[in-house]
């Protein structure tokens, strides 16, 4: 597999360790612990008895056949995240995090979330193996996510609400930071994307890449070939990270799908690989939406979990290689995406994931139906039919 | 009037005047452009003349992970008066000779790279500034900048964790400029009730590796704190507290955090 990544968690210029010293003793225990740990058959076997019991995979890869005939292009596929315990990718990634803070002899967790799928992971896993759990998360999300922070308390997590600067998903880290430095002693960061300092950007890619390879065999096993296409919305981007990954070195189309909100010609959007530039926040090198004196700029998203004004190194270099295409699409796009499955195929999609059907019934229209398309269909759209309903009848 | 070339040396020279005549280093911290562009020049001269050795000013910055509360406060209001890094420096290139006191800017990462790292060196060497603290650019990444300043002649302060292991501590007394900024707590930027025990242990160690001053900074805020401090330390730094007198318009009170220092 072809090695994007160097030693010090580089991706060509992208990544790094731009972090305050306190903090990078903790990271390179992370590090250390991280290297060892999946090295070591008894960490994996655990993960693996974790994952399949408690998260319930592997989950399907459905051949969306109503919406195939309704598109008439490509045949469509759903790798099924929304039906994880919990109801989204998110849980790939905190339960690998949550046993290496065992490992690492800590027994507390902060975290941040933006739609409130990573801190209902945390929240979750942290229940699981009794460690104390502190999720922050912007104020002006809270109240876009408020099932979601009801869910955290009732799994016994601490939500601190953050009020700074636009009240979301970018604070909400800020805030988990500032918490982590001071803390950092006996508690464990669990970054929620691929995002952040070495090692986390790598990590979390690792833990997510669980999808792309169970996509990559049952494609095998239903046609026999790989797909041509793959498609998956991009926040921070850990699930289409997770997916793109085990596909990197093959010849698949792969599409990563930002969130446009009102236009990408609008002040309103969160599309950071789209109209953004690189710069360093959160402890990395990445492209960002930031004005031209490099103050940091809010995005914006019908959805809370793409809403943020960063996105992964690893995608960063993806995107200047080409390896990876980038596109945006707006809300009203998403909102008709979200209609669309779940009125053709029964299946209610996070706002997040409806992104990636957006852009996916178009590229299939495209496409020939001896030619098959993957939709990471990343969570699914209980906690979001409110917010949904509310812009529906406005 | 005598020109004086700005940078790590006249940062060592005042340094060094001031502890060989037995003094200890006092270096208040103000975020620039905060009560106005305007106030910016008037504030450092206050300092200067009140006995700070040196001054730190912090660039605004929209999301400061190393900062507590107020430190973050001021900079928001700052941003909010549209004040720039460009017009920080304007304005310190026009008045700079009227401050005697070394100047530090400190700034995260991002705003000098838009600015461009190679002009913002030129820019700031040019404006006088002394030397530079970065807090996320850890000495892993110092390469990012390090060609900039030295051609440019700035010092590039380390900050030194009580988290930083002891291999780690020498090698980043052993890289800092100007002094090595020892943090003093576990966290970020703000006012503390108390610190560690063992911070004078930990002090030796830093003295032992450091051919800089050793100052302490994080979380100092009283007159006391700055007398403890000095004790192990070749002085401090002090930001929050020194926002929160100027704003309150407590000069008093910046008198006698200053002559604390010498207290011992």
């Amino acid at each position: 597999m072809e090695q994007t990544q160097q030693s010090n968690g580089m991706y060509g210029p992208y990544g790094g360790r731009f972090i305050p010293e306190t903090l990078m003793g903790a990271v390179q225990e992370l590090e250390a612990s991280y290297e060892e740990a999946i090295q070591d058959e008894a960490f994996q076997a655990r993960l693996q008895q974790l994952l399949k019991q408690y998260v319930g995979r592997e989950n399907p890869l459905y051949f969306a056949a109503n919406l195939t005939e309704e598109i008439g292009g490509a045949r469509i596929y759903l790798k099924r995240e929304d039906l994880n315990h919990t109801g989204a990718h998110k849980i790939n990634n905190t339960i690998g995090q949550a046993l290496l803070t065992e490992r690492m002899g800590k027994r507390k967790v902060v975290a941040e979330t933006g739609a409130g799928q990573h801190g209902v992971a945390t929240a979750t896993v942290c229940a699981l193996l009794n460690l104390d759990c502190v999720i922050f998360m912007g104020a002006e999300d809270m109240k876009r996510q408020k099932l979601n922070v009801f869910r955290m308390e009732l799994l016994g997590a601490k939500v601190e609400a953050v009020e700074q600067g636009s009240a979301t998903l970018k604070d909400a880290v800020n805030e988990a930071l500032r918490y982590w430095v001071s803390n950092v002693d006996d508690t464990h960061y669990i970054m929620g994307s691929v995002l952040g300092p070495h090692p986390f950007p790598k990590m979390v890619r690792d833990f997510q890449s669980v999808i792309g390879r169970e996509t990559k065999q049952q494609h095998l096993d239903a046609e026999g070939q790989l797909p041509d296409a793959v498609v998956a919305c991009v926040g921070g981007g850990s699930n289409a990270m997770g997916m793109f990954y085990p596909f990197i070195d093959d010849h698949v189309a792969l599409y990563g799908i930002e969130a446009a909100g009102e236009g990408v010609e609008t002040d309103h959007h969160a599309a950071t690989l789209t109209k953004g530039s690189p710069g360093i926040l959160h402890g990395a090198m990445m492209y960002l939406l930031q004005d031209e004196a490099g103050q940091i700029l809010e995005a914006s998203s019908i959805s809370a979990g793409l809403d943020y004004p960063g996105v992964g190194p690893e995608h960063s270099y993806l995107k200047d290689t080409d390896r990876v295409h980038y596109l945006a699409v707006t809300d009203d796009d998403a909102l008709e995406a979200f209609q669309l499955l779940s009125r053709t195929e029964g299946i209610i999609p996070a706002l997040e994931s409806s992104h990636a059907v957006a852009e996916a019934v178009k590229i299939a229209k495209t496409m020939s139906p001896d030619e098959s398309l993957v939709i990471c269909l990343s969570g699914r759209g209980d906690k979001d039919v409110e917010a949904v309903q509310e812009h529906l009848q406005s | 009037m005598e020109t004086i070339t700005h940078g790590k040396q006249y940062m060592q020279v005042v340094f060094n005047q001031t502890l060989e005549q037995n003094e200890k280093i006092f270096v208040p911290y103000i975020m620039g452009g905060d009560g106005g562009i305007e106030s910016l020049i008037p504030t450092l001269q206050q300092l200067d003349q009140a006995g700070a050795t040196a001054i730190e000013i912090g660039i605004p910055f929209s999301d400061p992970v190393a900062d507590g509360p107020t430190i973050q406060e001021a900079g928001k209001r700052a941003r909010e008066t549209g004040v720039t890094l460009q017009q920080i420096l304007d304005k310190l290139a026009e008045e700079r000779q009227s401050i005697k006191a070394p100047i530090i800017v400190m700034t995260y990462l991002n705003p000098i790279f838009q600015f461009g790292v190679d002009r913002f060196m030129e820019v700031a060497q040019s404006a006088g500034i002394d030397g530079l603290i970065i807090p996320d650019l850890p000495l892993e990444h110092e390469s990012f900048i390090r060609q900039a300043k030295e051609k440019y002649g700035l010092a590039l302060i380390q900050l030194v964790s009580l988290t930083s292991s002891k291999e780690r501590i020498k090698q980043i007394a052993q890289a800092s400029e100007g002094f090595l900024y020892a943090v003093t707590v576990n966290g970020i930027t703000g006012a503390r009730q108390t610190f560690a025990d063992d911070l004078a242990t930990h002090f030796e160690l830093l003295q032992t590796y450091s051919d800089v001053p050793v100052l302490a900074g994080f979380g100092i805020s009283t007159p006391d704190h700055v007398q403890s401090m000095t004790e192990v330390a070749d002085g401090v730094v002090v930001g929050s507290q020194i926002i929160q007198s100027l704003k309150a318009n407590d000069f008093d009170h910046i008198h006698a955090l200053i002559n604390a220092k010498d207290n011992q």
